[in-house]
């Protein structure tokens, strides 16, 4: 208890958040992960991904690199962290995963309605559905969802986070949330997750930790997967203001009819003024 | 103990991905663009006196641009098989899909206005159809050919810029412009090139090449030291971007003043068809920078 404050979570627990059509969401802390990433394994093993390469970064211990359409989450390596005024540097881990935006980008772009927003409040992609048009992929502005490069499974399909709605289905939880051994990531009504972020980042002040926030944009309309952040969000690579791409149609839009104005009357005045 | 450099991003790495479509989608964007622009300019073209040969070849232009069109975004998918699932939904918040009912409407009314300028005469002498009937059903046709075909060559720029790709998003009022008159210039370089130049076809070419010139300066003056600008200062996508509206710009305005219009016209079609590749080159720069969302 004194550690996390997160044994009283829904983590272990069935639900009936689908029937009941309850919002949910991911909360993810990373004053409490131990980077173990048996979220990364949970999800791979569960959604039965197929391997992104095995790649070596360089960088951290980090060697999944990103998000993508092979890794619905990934626990990012932020160095030379210290929490406490007198404690040694270490590590800050925090496990990404898609934000499932209230105005979702991915969504909105996606031409075959594909990408579809379920009863629990999630983003989600029907694999039969996506014919691979990459529109979505240029409309995250957190570059979570990707095209997935074949010959593998799901080939040629955008894929992300499911947030387990298959699992959800049937009153599980969330592979990666069941399996976090320190409850870093937190699954559970959204609305309950926001006031326990809050009061995780209180009691964090408390204990004289700076720079604690919970990260939640209201420029996408707030998020159904929060993190808690310490310090500068941007070393753990979270935009500060995404913006849904939707929001430029109106000033493309404008531009684009006074265009095709333009070229109708130019070409008009061109053909009658140029007769005899 | 704090850091001894401040972290403004993680690592480094992107924080967006980039697009991934290939070569397929800016050869659409040029194709789509020349072709709609055909149709404006077939449109255009009734008002003159004596070009209905002129409207003719225009409105061939149009519908094989429009057929080749969907040959190439079907190539582009990551499905290929599935390409009808385009046609599940109309969503007017997502530009694919309202470009994908513009292009379908575009084929649609150049495909009419083609079978009714060709089947005219069968229509008329052999089937007994009215010949004012028919001259209106063309007329309306060759209308409605030119307004979707001015929004095929203008609504890919509201593809790009209504995007999460920082310099795509930041430049969403240029590009539809940007690209319409890529188009319109191509429409009426291609026609130069096909059936000899007349003084509205360089009219159109020469205000074209104006507004590129004039979108050229704009792009080296403004915008200094603006991070989500920053690929068009400096890369493999500023430079083709560069060369091409040079292209279409300049060069082809210069070729007009001394008299070598199919050199203009050639010109104009080369910065076209560069400027949609510089474009898609310049949005995966941008979604490899960090700084410009974070």
């Amino acid at each position: 208890m004194a550690i996390g404050d997160g044994l009283a979570s829904n983590n272990q627990r069935r639900h009936l958040y689908v029937e009941q059509q309850v919002t949910v969401g991911f909360f993810t802390d990373p004053t409490l992960c131990i980077g173990c990433k048996a979220c990364e394994v949970a999800c791979k093993e569960h959604n039965a991904l197929p391997h992104d390469g095995f790649v070596f970064t360089a960088m951290s211990y980090d060697n999944t690199g990103a998000l993508g359409a092979s890794s619905y989450r990934h626990v990012k390596f932020v160095e030379e962290t210290a929490l406490a005024p007198d404690a040694p540097p270490g590590f800050l881990f925090l496990s990404d995963v898609c934000k499932h935006c209230e105005r979702a980008g991915c969504l909105e772009a996606c031409p075959t309605g594909a990408i579809v927003r379920t009863e629990v409040g999630g983003v989600f992609v029907q694999d039969d559905i996506c014919n691979g048009c990459g529109y979505c992929v240029v409309s995250c502005p957190f570059g979570v969802i990707d095209r997935r490069q074949g010959p593998v499974p799901g080939a040629g399909g955008a894929h992300k986070c499911t947030f387990c709605y298959d699992r959800q289905k049937d009153g599980l939880v969330p592979a990666c949330a069941k399996t976090c051994p320190t409850e870093s990531i937190q699954f559970g009504p959204l609305s309950e997750l926001r006031e326990r972020a809050e009061a995780r980042r209180q009691t964090l002040l408390d204990r004289g930790i700076a720079g604690v926030s919970v990260y939640d944009p209201s420029s996408v309309g707030g998020i159904h997967a929060l993190f808690l952040t310490v310090g500068d969000g941007a070393r753990f690579g979270l935009p500060s203001s995404p913006e849904v791409p939707t929001t430029h149609l109106r000033a493309a839009w404008s531009s684009a009819l006074l265009t095709s104005l333009f070229a109708i009357v130019a070409s008009a005045l061109a053909f009658w003024g140029a007769g005899p | 103990m704090t850091s001894p450099e401040p972290q403004t991003s993680y690592h480094g790495q992107p924080v967006l991905k980039p697009p991934v479509w290939t070569w397929e989608v800016p050869a659409y964007f040029f194709v789509g663009g020349t072709s709609g622009m055909s149709g404006v300019l077939a449109l255009g073209s009734l008002a003159g006196e004596d070009s209905l040969l002129l409207t003719r070849g225009l409105l061939w232009v149009a519908l094989v641009g429009a057929l080749v069109s969907p040959v190439l975004l079907i190539l582009d998918l990551g499905r290929p098989a599935r390409f009808l699932n385009m046609l599940r939904v109309f969503k007017w918040r997502s530009a694919m899909s309202l470009g994908v009912w513009t292009l379908i409407a575009f084929t649609s009314c150049a495909g009419t206005s083609v079978l009714l300028f060709e089947g005219y005469a069968v229509l008329v002498r052999e089937l007994g159809v009215a010949a004012e009937l028919v001259t209106v059903a063309l007329s309306t046709a060759i209308a409605l050919t030119a307004v979707f075909g001015a929004l095929l060559a203008t609504y890919t720029g509201v593809l790009l810029g209504a995007s999460a790709i920082p310099v795509w998003a930041a430049n969403r009022a240029l590009l539809p412009l940007h690209f319409g008159v890529a188009g319109l210039g191509s429409a009426a370089s291609l026609a130069v090139l096909l059936a000899g130049d007349s003084t509205p076809l360089l009219l159109l070419l020469a205000a074209a090449a104006a507004v590129e010139t004039l979108l050229l300066i704009k792009n080296e003056v403004s915008g200094r030291g603006r991070v989500v600008l920053a690929p068009l200062r400096r890369g493999s996508g500023a430079t083709r971007l560069r060369i091409a509206t040079l292209l279409m710009g300049p060069v082809a305005l210069a070729g007009l003043m001394i008299g070598a219009a199919e050199l203009s016209a050639l010109a104009f079609l080369a910065g076209s068809l560069l400027s949609r590749y510089a474009w898609l080159a310049l949005g995966r720069e941008s979604a490899r920078d960090p700084r410009a969302v974070l």
